[in-house]
């Protein structure tokens, strides 16, 4: 009798249930007022640390971000390059997959962009020279994905682990390449700087504008594959349960392996394009730690396409509009994108929950009741 | 002999950091989390003990070791223990992804740490606190002076001594205590360690922020003592973040073998600044780099073996990584 007394003591007096059915405006409402929430605490931490203004702030930030073609053209490119990585990792994430490794990954595709472009640049016609370029920063980024996909198909190796070390072997590797390349010189500088041999031509103005275009078919693409293929099916089977994929007579192995090749190819695309479009050279700060980024912009789209756009645009945004506040306040510095953009994760994280479930008080009866079923 | 003893010590140094980061770690992932803001707590704790530091040696001008250290050590473990809770509540309470809130976390953490760093620098590229780097750099009395068996256990600060303290109490509060127990089922199975009494959200927020604690730790030293009491503009503790979760790995959650595989991963780390001279090797400078992964690759390495040796206990905790839902089981 005791017993129950105490049970029913403990008993809370919320309880948690899963939302059977999420309305796409309740989702979004969630998330909107989590950013709003975020901004406010943001405009806090501002105004309490620097005593401006928030709402200048902001505003600075905005059109910053806007008012110049230049501007939104390299917020464009960013995006593309962290869109890019996140389409990667989607299917791999949708199988349940932790590819930590996509830092890694690009910066192996980046590399091998580099390679042929300072051994073959100049000597073969550039349309080749691009194809190679391609194919080989695919295949790197698709090696350095494999690698830990094979173990954890065979031996169901901890992939978030063995991902996330091998990102920092690939920065070894990187750094070691560049400082042999360099020589005595300081830093690498542009690889072909006459030739431009390697670099993607101007269109509308912009290196990178095909870059863009490329994340723009691979968006397509990864679209189509995750919803409307036989893969994208049984990658969702997998992600559900490793059992009723294998029941279902889906090798699972090979679907691992298979799909990680694709992950990884695309992170090497990612490489790919920053070193043709964008940089022109290589070095170990070359992903510029979008890998991880990409992780969070993938995880909280729900590795749909467009909210991956969303998401990337928002994180870039808050970035560029960082650099832009930092110039135009002296007790603001770039950093304070990392604390801005940090608040907003979280809350966006916390948001989750609210999307996913509810909170159901206990009425006094079924509480009761709760309590001595236990 | 000399290179030999300044290698040993700086391995040691080194090790130290990670051997805090690690340490903290595993007694965040043995409740089940596996909490990849580790960096970021690092960064918070690091800076928050520097700039404690910072301001009271240059508020007084006669500071004292007793409180230099208290202050450094409790804005630290105030500071860190505010990121772990910052992950708790939203990993145990929230149940958000914790492999997306750990970095998260990272991005916030060294956010923090360099937005104030910044307004520390004033306008510098480093600024030091020197008095509280003699003090926590301090070796022990009179043993530190019996040559070089002085020179190599006895010349470093008490926070090396500290690490090897913590990590063997630990160790045996995770093997040998009713506490260590309920953490380690918590871990391994939370619905079964729930169905006995054990509170499970209890333990995850618990073990979760005293990891972070211990942590931050790691970045005290790191600031304080490894980087001579500067703050500077570029540092490298994320990079020593991600070894420290390596070294988790490394010693397959077993905080005896942190001890020692901290120093091992410190001599590696240092290998292409030592090494050459007192081998007599002639390799160019950029291929001596590459040792620098070797701890990585080891971790890699061990972790394919223990995977593909099925060791149970060697696999890390079963249920790390994901959320518990208690009405879910």
């Amino acid at each position: 009798m005791s017993n129950s007394t105490r049970t029913q003591v403990r008993e809370p007096f919320m309880h948690i249930t899963k939302r059977t059915d999420v309305k796409l405006w309740q989702s979004w409402g969630a998330r909107i007022i989590a950013i709003i929430l975020a901004l406010v605490v943001n405009g806090f931490f501002i105004d309490s640390v620097t005593g401006l203004n928030p709402v200048d702030v902001y505003k600075i930030m905005w059109t910053g971000t806007f008012e110049s073609t230049y501007n939104f053209m390299t917020t464009l490119r960013d995006v593309a390059m962290l869109l890019c990585i996140s389409l990667a990792l989607a299917p791999a994430f949708k199988m349940r997959f932790w590819n930590i490794g996509a830092e890694g990954q690009v910066l192996m595709g980046a590399l091998l962009s580099a390679v042929v472009m300072i051994y073959l640049g100049g000597k073969i016609p550039s349309s080749s020279l691009f194809i190679i370029m391609f194919i080989v920063s695919c295949a790197a980024g698709a090696l350095w994905a494999a690698i830990p996909a094979y173990f954890r198909a065979k031996w169901k190796t901890n992939e978030t682990l063995f991902t996330l070390m091998m990102n920092y072997v690939a920065i070894d590797i990187v750094d070691v390449c560049t400082n042999t390349w360099r020589g005595s010189k300081s830093s690498m500088g542009q690889i072909n700087a006459h030739t431009k041999a390697g670099w993607f031509p101007k269109v509308l103005g912009y290196r990178f504008t095909i870059s863009i275009l490329i994340v723009l078919a691979l968006a397509i693409i990864i679209e189509l594959y995750l919803n409307h293929s036989k893969h994208g099916y049984e990658l969702s089977v997998l992600g559900e349960s490793e059992d009723t994929a294998r029941y279902a007579g889906i090798n699972v192995q090979k679907v691992i392996v298979r799909t990680m090749l694709m992950s990884g190819a695309i992170c090497g695309i990612a490489g790919f394009i920053t070193v043709a479009g964008t940089d022109m050279t290589v070095s170990s700060a070359t992903a510029r730690g979008f890998g991880f980024t990409a992780i969070i912009v993938t995880w909280l789209a729900g590795l749909k396409t467009p909210y991956m756009f969303g998401m990337s645009f928002l994180l870039i945004f808050l970035e560029k509009g960082a650099s832009q506040i930092s110039s135009a306040y002296s007790s603001l510095n770039d950093y304070s994108t990392q604390v801005i953009t940090g608040i907003i994760l979280f809350f966006i994280l916390g948001s989750e929950f609210f999307v996913k479930y509810k909170l159901v008080r206990r009425k006094k009866e079924t509480a009761k009741k709760g309590g001595d079923s236990k | 002999m000399m290179t030999l003893i300044a290698w040993i010590n700086r391995a040691i140094w080194f090790g130290t950091v990670i051997m805090f980061g690690s340490t903290g770690e595993i007694i965040t992932e043995r409740s089940g989390n596996l909490n990849l803001g580790v960096p970021g707590i690092m960064f918070l704790g690091g800076f928050a003990s520097f700039a404690g530091a910072y301001y009271y040696e240059n508020s007084t001008p006669d500071p004292s070791s007793a409180v230099v250290i208290l202050i450094a050590l409790i804005c630290g473990i105030l500071a860190s223990t505010f990121g772990g809770l910052i992950y708790s509540f939203l990993t145990i309470t929230l149940r958000a992804n914790q492999n997306v809130t750990g970095l998260a976390l990272t991005i916030f953490g060294s956010g923090i740490a360099n937005f104030f760093g910044v307004k520390v620098l004033n306008g510098g590229t480093s600024v030091k606190a020197a008095f509280t780097h003699t003090v926590f750099s301090r070796p022990v009395p009179f043993l530190s002076k019996l040559g070089v068996f002085g020179d190599i256990f006895f010349s470093y600060g008490f926070m090396v001594y500290l690490a090897i303290i913590l990590a063997a109490l630990t160790h045996l509060v995770i093997s040998r205590t009713r506490i260590g127990l309920n953490l380690r089922a918590v871990g391994e199975n939370p619905a079964t360690a729930d169905s006995v009494g054990i509170s499970v959200t209890k333990y995850k927020y618990l073990a979760t922020c005293i990891g972070a604690a211990v942590t931050g730790l790691g970045g005290v030293y790191y600031v304080l003592d490894y980087g001579y009491g500067t703050w500077s503009s570029s540092s490298s503790i994320e990079g020593l973040g991600w070894l420290a979760v390596a070294l988790v790995i490394f010693a397959r959650w077993k905080p005896r073998n942190i001890i020692w595989g901290a120093y091992v991963f410190g001599i590696f780390f240092w290998f292409y600044n030592y090494a050459p001279a007192l081998l007599n090797l002639t390799w160019p400078n950029t291929i001596v780099i590459l040792t620098q992964m070797i701890p990585y690759v080891i971790t890699i390495l061990v972790l394919i073996y223990v995977s593909a040796k099925q060791k149970k206990d060697s696999l890390g905790p079963a249920a790390l990584g994901l959320s518990y839902y208690r009405e879910e089981r």
